[in-house]
This record gives structure tokens, C-alpha cells and sequence, in this order.
């Protein structure tokens, strides 16, 4: 596709381009003096500014004016065989984005076939097999360590891999649907359902479910409001909804933190987690094998 | 008609000064960001402190406020002893020197703040864009002006490249900042996308080309003749270089944006233009340097002129990296690595620290009524920690650059990247190190600086000088 709207602005860019760059070489051509005989001496201008200033007239250094000749054929050469005259292609037809094509297929020839074998395989032979670890681990940690950290690990707001709880689910195929598709996990602020000392009260409940330290009193009272508000998604017992990626409340891994304030601040405010898709990006037989990878973290 | 016989040096003074104050705290803010790098957690999180917001206070203060109040202060002298004439208004000359200090000021306020419009070189809302506006208004009116009212009939080379950086500067400036206010403290670019990106980096490569090139080479076109008391090389050079140099720049911004949504062939145009003007940059360095020949003596006892000659070997040197750099296969290895800071450094310490300080040096004892500064031995030992840390600290970057280029492309048989993004950061730890110890020894150059410049200053009287007249200099 050009990147001109018409003619006019490819034949703009083109003329002035060669004009510019053979006025370079008139205009050095032209400002040429001759040689200083063997033993002549420069002469000044015959001018003097501020008591001792003066210019010698020496000739330009011929190697510095060849240096600018070079640099004038090599880029006419140059605009000859790469684009750069407005939409002339040149005569190479290189482009950048030809170049990248090239790149990909080669590389698609190169390690296609390697990445093909692993991908007809089942994801937990994928798991047990060394090299295909050791490209997993590569792959995780170029793509995946910056949120979920180079042990695995997560950080605050982003999930655990090494332990065995999994908001969508820890099977190897919707480990890879997670990765393919990505996820948007959204539990929505409550503050306004939960007027008065509702938040706290159903924070404590909460508490109570993974046998945090928690005020009785609240948890009873909490309890009521959590089957109403929350057991929606989280279910009546807590233990969280696959389907809806809603955080299993009964054990103690916390995806924002433990302990009072965190909790209430969720309930209050809600939460957005965002793990992005990367299948268009790495592909499905990248995406199958950082599955095995990731699988196999907690199920070594 | 009193005043008429003395040149106005009081706004050399003013602005010579500040150089030396700028140059002090906007190499301090780069010594600071270095480190922050090693230990990111140095400013304790606090988000006024934090690297995104002093790196750009950093490159404002040493380009415009130490760079700038540099070129105001040379460039004033220059032109009124070139012409013979006191300057065309002092009035409006004072006013470029408490308009650009509050420029400066306000950058220094602002930019912690976050205020920003995120384009590199250009951070300043508009606002303050509007009062650079004003001053350059008033700066170019007292140097044309001047340049009007000179007693020669032929203008002095160095007046050539101030004039042509500033009227460069002035369009880079209203081109680049155009945008379309939302409130006092955010604006909007009049560009969008990769048109935003061009003009971006035809605004910031010829900052360098106008700000850091020619306004400088004005510097060196006085002061190295000057201190070496020959005549300048050759007139033939300086006019073709000259030309070609103020030519070809404008066409180079491109090389920015190689590999980027930015079309094949405005890549390949900025590039071919990069190469073109590899001879031109070096007409400035060989002018300079070959007018030294028949006295290349003095290099050995004059320190001002080790600052002046070693800056035009730096200019030489960067001006011959940068045409390289711009070559696509090797700015696919160069670009986002610390190459390119290394690059940088070579031609912002390097070149224009260099020239200023050794211009400064040959100014300011002639401002204050002296002949030399108070200790030529200190202006020796700032010439050679300064030197060596300008060595340390491109050396570093470049072993970084390089490393961190090979790195991020090195590919596993298996297809995978061998090295994740994180495993460069690590490796290029010791040359951080090195860096920042390039980047101290600099720094307490410049404090040897302040001291010398201290005892020069104080209690010394100001004195302007009796304006020359063309005819008794001919006689």
C-alpha cells in the first residue's frame, strides 16, 4: 500500500530528496579553491575582529572533501536499491515489513517442527518432558514473570502458580484456555449493599471461613448478609465458583492480602484482575507448552 | 551616550554565572538519577524523587538551563565584541535573563510535580512554552539587532552559527510545542500518532543539531582562536561547513524512529541525510582542531585550551557515532540501550560541558577586571578528573549498550529468548557502577569549579570594557 493520498506527494518527497542531496555535492564542487603550491603560504581574509581575530583561507582537506563525496554516492546508491524515493520501492524491494515476514518464516522453519511435535502431544507428557521445560520455563519467564514474578510466585493482586489454588480452575486444558483467551475477573464493589457496619460484619465472616482471628458477634451477623450478597459467586460454603473465577474464601491464599482492612477494602471497593490473552501473540503451540510449563509447577 | 562606550557585560556576567550554578545542580540531578538506577529505592518512593520525574529534569537543566544560560552568555559576548557595539538593548537583554532563570525555575517546580507533556526535550507545559516564546522573541531581536548595528562590515563566523541556533531554535520550538490546551497545567499535541512521533524528533534531533551543535560551534569559533592566538583554520571551511552542516540536519530526525510504524522510506531519507552530514560535523572539529597548528605548544601549559581542543575530539568523535548509529542494521543492535546514553554523554559532557567550561574559564576573570582565573592549577585538575570521567562513563555505557543489544536478541536453539529482560538489567549493574563514578568525578569537577570561580569572583570588581573600535584594531 502507498503511503501517499496521490502522485503529487511522491514526486514532492522524490525531487526534493535527489535536488538536496546533488546540491550537496555542486555546492562542495563549487566552493572548491585550487591546491596551495608546494610551500606557499595561506593567506588571512585580510578582516580582524576584536583587536586579533583572523581567518586563514586554507583549501578544504581533500580527504575531507572525498569523505563528503562517499557519503553523497553511497547514499544515492543507497536511495537506489531501498525505499526512500517517495513510493519507488527500490530496486532490492526490501521493506521493513518484508524483512519481519522473512524473519518469521524462517523462524517458523527453523523451530516449527519442534513446537508442532509438543503440541500434538497431551499437556501432561508436554509436563514430564525435560526440553519442553526447559522452552517453557524460557517462555515464562520472558512473558509471564514481570506479574506473576520469576518463582511463580505472584505478587499482590496477581495469583500464585506454585500453589494449588486456582480461581478458574488448575486442569491443564483451562490453564491453557486462560492463557489463549485471558481472564477478566471483576467482583464489584458492595459498599452500597452493605450499608452501615454491613462491609465489616461480612468482612469478619469471611474471616471466620479460613479461621483468621475474627469478632463472633460480626461473623454471626455477617454470615447472614454474606448468603444474600455474596454467596451468589462465592457460594453458601465459600469455597468459590470455577466457572465465574470467584476466589475460593476457605483456605489462606489472598490474592490481594489477608487480615481486616485488605477484606474490607475489597468488599467495599471491589476488585479488577485482568490477565491478559496471548494467543494471538504466541501462538497456540507456544501457548501449549507454557501450559505443561505451568501445570507442572504445582504438580511436579 | 556614556554607556554606548563600554560593552553591556553585566548580562555575561549574569549569565555566566548561572551556568556555572545550573551546571552544578543539573549534574547533581544526573549523578542522583544514576544511582537510582543501581538502588531504586533511593528516594524512598517518594514520588516528586522518583527517576521518571528527574530524569527529565535532569536533561532540562543541563541542556536548557546550564547549555542555555552557556550560549546566552557566549553568544552575548561574542556578538558585542565582534561588532564592535554595545548590545542592541539591554533592557530586553535583562529581560532574556530573568525570563529564561523563571523558565528554569518553573521546569524545576513543575517537572517534579509531574507536570509534563511527555515529548523528550519538550516536557514543558505550555505555559511555560509560551514564555520561552517570549524570550527568544527578545533574544533574537538584541542579537540581530546588534548584529545590525555592528561597526565591521563582515560578520564573524561565530555569529554565523549563533544566528542560525537561534532562528532554528525558534521554529523547532513553536513546530514541536503546538498544542491545544485543556487547563493551565495540560495541553494536548496538535499531532496525533506517528506524525507526533516525525515532528517529535525533528523538534529533538535538531535540538541537538541547533541547541547542542551550532550554538556551540559559535562557542568554539571564538574561543578557540582566541585562546590560542591564531588565526581560525580556514574561511573556505567554515562557509561550506557551515552550510552543509545547517542543511543537512533538519533532514536526520528520522533516524529516531527506525523500525517503528514511521514509513520505509522517511527512515531511509533520515538515514542517508545522517551519513551526509558526517562531513559536514567534522568541518567544525577539523576547523577548530587545525587552528591550533604552528601552537600546538600551549597545549601542554594551557588548561583552557586542553578544554577546548579535548571538546572538539569529543565532537569529532560523537559526530562520527552518530551517523553510524544511524545506519538501521547497527540501530537495530544501538536503539533502547545505554548505547545510546553513552552516545550522548559523549557529545553532552564531552562536547558542550567542555567548550562551556573552557570558554567560561577564558570569560569570566575578563568580566571581573583579572587576566586568569585565581588558580590555573584547578582549572588543570577539573580538566583531568572531568576528562577521565567522561571516559569511565561512555566506556561503560558503551560495553552496557552493546551487551544489552546482544543480549535481548540472543535466541536459544530451541527458538525461546536466551536471556529474559530482567537477567540485561542484571549484567549491566557493574557498568551502572562504573557510570556513576564517571558521572561523580564530573561532578566534582564542577565543584572544583564553583571554588575557583568563587575566589575569582568575590570581592572582585565588575568591569566592562571599552568597546573596540574596527579601526584601531585594523591599524
Amino acid at each position: 500500500m502507498s503511503d501517499f493520498t496521490n502522485d503529487f506527494w511522491n514526486w514532492y518527497i522524490s525531487v526534493i530528496t535527489v535536488v538536496s542531496i546533488l546540491a550537496c555535492a555542486v555546492f562542495l564542487w563549487k566552493l572548491t579553491t585550487r591546491k596551495l603550491a608546494p610551500g606557499e603560504k595561506p593567506g588571512t581574509m585580510g578582516h580582524v575582529w576584536d583587536e586579533d581575530l583572523q581567518e586563514f583561507n586554507n583549501p578544504l582537506p581533500n580527504w575531507w572533501r572525498w569523505l563528503f563525496y562517499i557519503t553523497i554516492v553511497f547514499s544515492l546508491g543507497y536511495l537506489a536499491l531501498y525505499p526512500g524515493l517517495g513510493s519507488f520501492d527500490g530496486t532490492l524491494k526490501w521493506s521493513s515489513t518484508g524483512q519481519y515476514e522473512k524473519e518469521m518464516a524462517a523462524a517458523e522453519d527453523n523451530f516449527g517442527p519442534l513446537f508442532a511435535k509438543y503440541a500434538a502431544m497431551d499437556i501432561r507428557e508436554v509436563a514430564a518432558d525435560p526440553a519442553a521445560r526447559r522452552i517453557g520455563e524460557n517462555l515464562y519467564l520472558n512473558y509471564c514473570a514481570q506479574c506473576h514474578a520469576s518463582d511463580a510466585r505472584g505478587s499482590r493482586g496477581f495469583p500464585n502458580l506454585a500453589d494449588n489454588a486456582w480461581q478458574y480452575g488448575g486442569e491443564p486444558e483451562t490453564i491453557k484456555a486462560t492463557l489463549l483467551n485471558g481472564r477478566n475477573g471483576i467482583m464489584p464493589p458492595m459498599a452500597a449493599a452493605l450499608p452501615g457496619e454491613g462491609v465489616k460484619d461480612v468482612a469478619h465472616y469471611v474471616m471466620s471461613l479460613s479461621g483468621m482471628t475474627h469478632d463472633n458477634l460480626r461473623k454471626t451477623r455477617g454470615a447472614e448478609l454474606f448468603q444474600t450478597n455474596c454467596a451468589v459467586c462465592h457460594g453458601a460454603d465459600g469455597t468459590g465458583n470455577k466457572m465465574l473465577g470467584a476466589p475460593n474464601l476457605t483456605d489462606d491464599a489472598w490474592l490481594y492480602g489477608r487480615g481486616e482492612s485488605t477484606i474490607i477494602e475489597t468488599i467495599t471497593q471491589g476488585r479488577n484482575g485482568v490477565m491478559p490473552a496471548w494467543g494471538e501473540f504466541l501462538g497456540d503451540d507456544k501457548v501449549h507448552i507454557l501450559s505443561a510449563y505451568v501445570w507442572s509447577l504445582s504438580n511436579q | 551616550m556614556q554607556q554606548e562606550t563600554t560593552y553591556n557585560y553585566r548580562i555575561v556576567r549574569q549569565f555566566s554565572i548561572m551556568t556555572v550554578v545550573w551546571g552544578v545542580v543539573g549534574m547533581l540531578v544526573g549523578v542522583i538519577i544514576a544511582a537510582q538506577l543501581m538502588f531504586p529505592d533511593l528516594t524512598y518512593g517518594i514520588s516528586w524523587l522518583s527517576y521518571g520525574r528527574l530524569r527529565p529534569l535532569h536533561t532540562n537543566a543541563v541542556i536548557f538551563a546550564f547549555g542555555g544560560s552557556a550560549l546566552f552568555a557566549t553568544s552575548y559576548y561574542v556578538v558585542q565584541r565582534t561588532c564592535h557595539t554595545r548590545l542592541f538593548s539591554d533592557k530586553l537583554a535583562a529581560f532574556t535573563f530573568w525570563g529564561w532563570q523563571a523558565v528554569i525555575v518553573l521546569a524545576a517546580v513543575t517537572l517534579p510535580l509531574g507536570i509534563t507533556t511527555s515529548k523528550e526535550y519538550a516536557e514543558l507545559e505550555w505555559p511555560i512554552d509560551v514564555l520561552i516564546t517570549l524570550v527568544w522573541v527578545a533574544y533574537a531581536v538584541v542579537f540581530f539587532g546588534t548584529l545590525v548595528k555592528r561597526r565591521v562590515s563582515h560578520i564573524y563566523v561565530a555569529n554565523w552559527f549563533f544566528g542560525a541556533f537561534i532562528l532554528t531554535v525558534a521554529l523547532l520550538h513553536l513546530v514541536n510545542s503546538a498544542a491545544i490546551p485543556v487547563s493551565f497545567w495540560k495541553s494536548y499535541s496538535a499531532y496525533a500518532g506517528v506524525q507526533d512521533a516525525m515532528v517529535q524528533w525533528w523538534y529533538g534531533h535538531n535540538a541537538v543539531g541547533f541547541f547542542l551543535t551550532a550554538g556551540f560551534l559559535g562557542i568554539m569559533y571564538y574561543f578557540v582562536p582566541k585562546q590560542a592566538e591564531r588565526p581560525v583554520f580556514s574561511y573556505r571551511l567554515s562557509v561550506v561547513h557551515f552550510w552543509a552542516l545547517i542543511f543537512t540536519y533538519m533532514w536526520a530526525g528520522p533516524h529516531h524512529l527506525h523500525y517503528t510504524a514511521l514509513p520505509d522510506w522517511a527512515q531511509s531519507i533520515g538515514m542517508v541525510f545522517s551519513l551526509i552530514l558526517l562531513a559536514p560535523s567534522w568541518g567544525g572539529m577539523i576547523n577548530g582542531i587545525m587552528t591550533l597548528s604552528g601552537a600546538w605548544h600551549k597545549l601542554r601549559t594551557d588548561p583552557i585550551l586542553k578544554f577546548l581542543i579535548v571538546s572538539l575530539s569529543f565532537y569529532g568523535m560523537s559526530t562520527f557515532e552518530g551517523p553510524m548509529m544511524s545506519i538501521k542494521t547497527v540501530n537495530s543492535l544501538s536503539h533502547y540501550t545505554d548505547w545510546t546514553i553513552g552516545h550522548v554523554h559523549s557529545g553532552a559532557l564531552g562536547w558542550v560541558a567542555f567548550i562551556s567550561i573552557g570558554a567560561l574559564y577564558y570569560m569570566i576573570p575578563r568580566l571581573f577586571g583579572k587576566t586568569q582565573m585565581y588558580s590555573v592549577r584547578l582549572i588543570t585538575t577539573h580538566f583531568w578528573i572531568a576528562t577521565l570521567g567522561v571516559v569511565l562513563y561512555i566506556a561503560a555505557m558503551w560495553i552496557a549498550g552493546v551487551m544489552q543489544g546482544l543480549m535481548w536478541r540472543a535466541v536459544n536453539p530451541d527458538g525461546t529468548l536466551t536471556y529474559t529482560f530482567v537477567e540485561s538489567v542484571k549484567a549491566t549493574f557493574p557498568f551502572y557502577t562504573i557510570r556513576l563514578l564517571g558521572g561523580l568525578m564530573f561532578f566534582s569537577g564542577m565543584l572544583i569549579m564553583v571554588y575557583n570561580v568563587w575566589k575569582t569572583v568575590v570581592g572582585a570588581k565588575a568591569v566592562d570594557a571599552p568597546v573596540v573600535s574596527p579601526a584601531a584594531a585594523h591599524a
